[in-house]
């Protein structure tokens, strides 16, 4: 049941959800920024021309072989291959076992150190948590990535080749601007879906939001008032964020008005 | 250049697609010399475009060679790039970059690949702009731009490079009928200054006037060539003739 007494009640440990709300935010913060990077990193891979055995898959002329294990051979680009199974193996597992395997397993015999950061966080349970989180959101950045290069007709590359310009050159000065603006949207997306599954971290004692509303309903037996205003904060985190993307948007998106 | 006044030689150019099963390209051999404008004509799906994207390697042939200024430029060994800045391609889709400025589009390429000093890049596109009637659209955005005036755009943004050849991939396919007019001028211009053309067209008014050269394709086949006056008025190949005879 919602009364005005619980929620006093869950005011008197207002400075929690303070807390959590920081916990959340710098949460999301670094791993919206590691998660860039990543992805950043694995979309480049992805998308790398690097054949490191082509000269394998050409004739004795110089030209490309046209069938054959040497011309397969001569396509093969490892970083794309790594890049790729990377990808789908954090998307095709749930974020609560990536996080539980980084968390239980590859931080089990790290002896991280205790210090708390603003006074609240857990640096031992908080590094897991971003790690985890950047992990995952950086597979999901890339494809946003990825499919945003690919989505630039290819006439656009063809022009910039046929003036001279090398790949590098293409995809930093046309490709890339082009492909920024339209992803902008998804990427928002993505941003907001950090903000919300950060939450999971509070399965591994992260004391963020979420941890906030366990703690009070264990502290005064109401569920109810926290939620709300778990669910307000949150709001408030996310709604802006998109706003702010949004503004973003119609600044890049100059060369589309007549 | 010491060897000869053939910029370009095409020999035996294949271009597969499904193992042979579909030969877009099926062994041309052709020269195109210094100065020359050469159209290539021909029903649609005959291997014209590939040809000429072939040219400068968009197009990357099965087999076959093509000599650019006496470098095989069909071996992967060598730096494309420095080729094709000498190679100016204008496409059916015009391609501006929509992010970028009119002026921007133009001195891109002659900034980041040439190195030539901004000022000096600006300069001369902008008498380029002027050359083709559009010097104060040069800080309008493509998507501000009619057809023709993009096209236009196109054509000086590819000379702004100062290529020793300009190749037209179907350059007024695209255009409103209204339009055609204003892009063939500047290519008529263009060929009157002693530019090397090859041209895509099926403006065969223009290939008839502007032409030296007139290359006729069928199959991915090289069937006929000569004069605009041996291809128009005494075609010898069937398939020329049928051809002639649907579009003339």
């Amino acid at each position: 049941m919602i009364s005005s007494e619980g929620f006093q009640a869950t005011f008197r440990y207002i400075s929690m959800f303070v807390e959590g709300l920081v916990c959340t935010v710098s949460l999301s913060f670094l791993t919206v920024i590691f998660g860039f990077m990543l992805a950043l990193v694995l979309a480049v891979l992805r998308l790398s021309p690097w054949q490191p055995f082509k000269r394998l898959g050409l004739d004795k002329n110089g030209h490309l072989r046209e069938e054959g294990f040497l011309s397969a051979l001569g396509r093969f680009n490892p970083l794309n291959f790594l890049a790729t199974c990377y990808v789908e193996v954090f998307r095709a597992t749930p974020m609560l076992v990536q996080l539980f395997i980084i968390y239980y397993i590859v931080f089990a015999d790290v002896s991280l150190p205790t210090f708390k950061l603003f006074g609240s966080i857990r640096f031992d349970r908080f590094l897991p948590g971003v790690v985890a989180l950047s992990l995952n959101s950086g597979a999901y950045l890339c494809e946003i990535i990825r499919s945003g290069i690919q989505s630039i007709d290819g006439g656009q590359t063809e022009a910039a080749r046929s003036l001279g310009l090398t790949q590098t050159q293409n995809m930093r000065f046309i490709v890339l601007p082009q492909a920024i603006k339209n992803i902008l949207p998804a990427i928002a997306n993505e941003f907001v879906t950090i903000i919300k599954e950060s939450s999971i971290c509070y399965t591994i004692g992260v004391k963020e939001i979420m941890f906030a509303v366990a703690s009070i309903k264990g502290a005064t037996y109401r569920i109810g008032e926290p939620l709300i205003i778990a669910t307000l904060v949150y709001f408030c985190l996310t709604f802006p964020t998109s706003k702010i993307i949004a503004h973003f948007e119609r600044k890049m998106s100059r060369g589309d008005k007549r | 250049m010491a060897t000869n006044d053939k910029l370009i030689q095409v020999i035996d150019l294949k271009k597969y697609y499904k193992k042979g099963e579909i030969k877009a390209l099926d062994g041309i051999t052709v020269d195109i010399d210094r100065g020359d404008v050469m159209v290539v004509i021909g029903p649609s799906g005959s291997g014209k475009s590939t040809f000429l994207r072939s040219l400068n390697l968009l197009e990357q042939p099965t087999s076959g060679t093509i000599l650019f200024e006496g470098v095989d430029i069909t071996n992967r060994k060598v730096n494309l790039n420095v080729h094709r800045q000498k190679m100016g391609m204008v496409f059916q889709h015009f391609n501006l970059f929509p992010h970028k400025t009119i002026l921007e589009n133009m001195i891109l390429a002659p900034v980041e690949v040439k190195k030539v000093p901004k000022d000096k890049a600006k300069a001369k596109a902008l008498e380029l702009l002027d050359r083709v009637g559009l010097a104060d659209r040069a800080d309008t955005y493509p998507i501000q731009l009619s057809g023709g005036q993009k096209q236009r755009v196109a054509i000086v943004r590819a000379l702004a490079m100062e290529p020793d050849v300009m190749l037209f991939d179907e350059p007024t396919s695209a255009l409103d009928p209204e339009m055609v007019g204003e892009v063939l001028d500047v290519m008529r211009q263009l060929a009157h200054a002693g530019m090397t053309m090859v041209v895509v067209t099926h403006e065969m008014g223009f290939a008839r006037e502007v032409g030296n050269r007139v290359v006729f394709m069928a199959d991915g086949k090289l069937l006929e060539q000569g004069s605009p006056d041996d291809i128009f008025n005494h075609p010898q190949n069937e398939r020329l003739k049928d051809f002639l005879a649907k579009v003339l």
